[in-house]
């Protein structure tokens, strides 16, 4: 029996870094340039060393100036770079929205496919540090109403390593949203371990008696779930998206003609979101095969409040996740 | 800071018949533009360059082939002189897919490749860090190249200009900073919108070299962006440009014009940048009333050959309305 590739300790941070050096060091068009991402070595750390290893001329630190750094990043791409771009949290990216928006987004299909945008932004996301309403956002799924971006969401050690080169090999604008709190998160990874394919969601965990949809850290909270469920006799299925936009519906519908009970978590907003999203495909090519309606596990429709009995009780959590398949399937059974 | 004498050379007879051209080229595109508007052929909205000919005209002489430029949604003139046909521009007034953004974009969004204009941006002060990325993507890949970023007066309230200006300074970015000042923000004066309504001092501020110029006058247009220009390609950083300008039509084809006198209009067009060419032409004796005629009859004649390209144009299919939201091939 041959044996697999050999497995090194890492984190989720050490994934990040070594897919940026990776990509510096195969691609000579490829800077980083952000907030504090070269002698500070990244607000979260990620960076620390590139600026050695790389130099200043690819290892860029910007003044605070959000719209004009992303819109650099979107004319260095038109000039034949590979930028990746650093915005130091999504909140912060609403300093940008123009440039992602107005500009990123729009040039491909206005120029009448004159001109594309190969341009990567990667910022971290989400709740639960306790950093009260500015800081906490989760809007991967605003983002992903967006036609013209696509929009990353990875939440394990593999997906944080291979998706970075995927995106810079796009020749159009990729958002990567890293959830903070998944940073310090310990694993193994192959120490071949590369670029991963961005088009498909995938099945984390297998299960016949409901379906749980979900992305970045909530994916954690629904394999929590799940692990409580199976104590009781209910084996979920989880499957975690991976790409927002586009969207791999098949995946989870697949899953759901299966299961026929679905429950989408979703850090973000339930108004508007991802969620509703995902709900009403559901319904428009699924509804037949459901015993019971599509629920749905969101963020309490509250900006983020500080304190910490507060803020968890606005997050999704594992035990709302158990409580409403316990419901489903006693009220659907 | 007032508008700087700059020396230049004598004036050739080819050189300054060249400018008039571009210039009338402009002015006839434009009005026949308003026309086809009234018409219905145009729709949306339609930004008029008329007064500002010698902006473009002169800046257009500072830049080479290989040059990139970033403008406004009033390009036609800065995609005419740097060289873009005018059948595509017409053509892509109509919505046409021969236009040069297959249509897509309409008045406000030309682009075009072999001349590296890069739009065609509506979002005031929106394509500015977009003129500091192309900037950024040469000096990395070490090519003496210019990106001009045009934008009005109205765009220097925005932060992304200040934004832009620290960043090209703090990088020394081969960007060259023209603002065509036309004294409105849409129907703002400049005194309501700005407290220093001097623009060339903004660059003080960032350390940019700067400058200001009689924006009626194409000549003292063209020798302050060859300076400026060539500084920016020599490496020695950003520089900024003033061109004090003036529209003499409204702002788009909405726009009432509450906010001017007539008077005020009518002072501007005495100092008609194409009549003050005409007349130096003229002075120098390097232009007579026939000269003159005929060259407007070919300039005339360019128009129509235009319209009747954009007319003979077609329509995309919608089937391939959503081509290009996403790239139809990988990049190497």
């Amino acid at each position: 029996m041959s044996e697999g590739p050999k497995m090194i300790r890492t984190t989720y941070r050490q994934a990040v870094r070594e897919a940026l050096r990776e990509a510096m060091q195969r691609d000579d068009r490829v800077f980083l340039m952000g907030e504090d991402v070269g002698r500070y070595g990244g607000c979260f750390a990620v960076s620390k060393g590139l600026l050695e290893e790389f130099g200043p001329e690819r290892i860029r630190d910007t003044p605070l100036s959000e719209s004009t750094f992303v819109g650099a990043g979107i004319g260095a791409a038109l000039g034949g770079m590979r930028p990746i771009v650093e915005i130091m949290t999504v909140n912060f990216s609403l300093l940008a929205l123009d440039q992602i928006v107005n500009n990123a987004a729009t040039i491909l299909h206005m120029s009448g496919g004159l001109f594309n945008v190969p341009l990567v932004i990667r910022m971290a996301t989400g709740g639960g540090k306790q950093l009260a309403a500015q800081h906490s956002h989760s809007l991967d799924g605003w983002y992903a109403h967006i036609p013209g971006l696509k929009v990353l969401v990875p939440a394990t050690l593999e997906d944080a390593r291979g998706m970075l080169w995927t995106a810079l090999e796009d020749p159009d604008p990729v958002l990567i949203f890293e959830n903070s709190i998944l940073y310090p998160m310990e694993g193994e990874l192959p120490e071949d371990a590369g670029p991963v394919e961005i088009d498909r969601a995938r099945v984390r965990r297998e299960g016949r008696d409901v379906t749980l949809i979900t992305h970045g850290t909530c994916l954690f909270k629904a394999l929590e779930a799940a692990t409580t469920l199976a104590a009781e006799g209910i084996e979920a299925e989880v499957i975690d998206l991976r790409t927002l936009r586009p969207l791999d519906e098949a995946t989870f519908l697949t899953s759901v003609a299966r299961t026929r009970r679905a429950v989408v978590v979703d850090e973000g907003w339930r108004s508007g979101g991802i969620s509703a999203e995902i709900s009403a495909r559901i319904m428009e090519k699924a509804f037949f095969e459901l015993d019971a309606p599509v629920e749905r596990v969101c963020s309490a429709e509250v900006p983020m409040p500080y304190p910490r009995h507060l803020e968890e009780a606005a997050l999704p959590q594992a035990a709302t996740i158990v409580n409403t398949v316990r419901r489903m399937l006693q009220a659907h059974g | 800071m007032s508008p700087k004498r700059i020396e230049r050379g004598a004036l050739s007879s080819d050189h300054g018949l060249h400018l008039l051209r571009q210039m009338l080229r402009i002015r006839r595109l434009e009005e026949k533009s308003a026309e086809l508007y009234s018409a219905t052929k145009i729709r949306g909205f339609l930004h008029l360059y008329i007064g500002e000919e010698a902006v473009a005209v002169g800046v257009a002489e500072a830049l080479a082939v290989e040059d990139a430029v970033v403008a406004t949604y009033r390009e036609h003139g800065h995609a005419l002189a740097r060289g873009m046909s005018m059948g595509g521009i017409m053509a892509e007034m109509y919505g046409k897919q021969e236009g040069c953004s297959r249509g897509r974009g309409g008045s406000m969004h030309f682009y075009d490749a072999r001349t590296r204009l890069y739009g065609g941006n509506a979002i005031v002060g929106g394509g500015i860090p977009l003129a500091v990325g192309l900037a950024l993507a040469d000096k990395l890949q070490g090519r003496p190249r210019v990106t001009c970023c045009l934008f009005g007066d109205g765009a220097v309230a925005e932060g992304e200009f200040h934004e832009s200006m620290n960043l090209a300074a703090l990088w020394q970015l081969p960007v060259l900073f023209v603002c065509e000042n036309n004294l409105y923000a849409m129907g703002t004066r400049i005194d309501f919108a700005q407290s220093v309504t001097d623009l060339a001092k903004k660059a003080d501020g960032y350390a940019v070299a700067a400058g200001a110029v009689d924006g009626m006058d194409v000549l003292a247009v063209e020798a302050a962006a060859r300076e400026a220009a060539a500084a920016v390609r020599a490496g020695k950083g950003p520089r900024f440009l003033e061109c004090r300008t003036y529209r003499f039509r409204a702002h788009s084809m909405f726009d009432p014009e509450l906010y001017r006198t007539r008077e005020e209009v009518e002072e501007w067009k005495k100092r008609d940048p194409i009549v003050l060419l005409v007349k130096r032409l003229k002075d120098q004796g390097f232009l007579d009333d026939t000269g003159l005629e005929s060259l407007e009859r070919e300039v005339v004649a360019e128009v129509e050959e235009a319209v009747a390209f954009a007319e003979a144009g077609t329509w995309e299919p919608v089937e391939d309305l959503t081509r290009f939201v996403y790239s139809e091939r990988r990049t190497e």
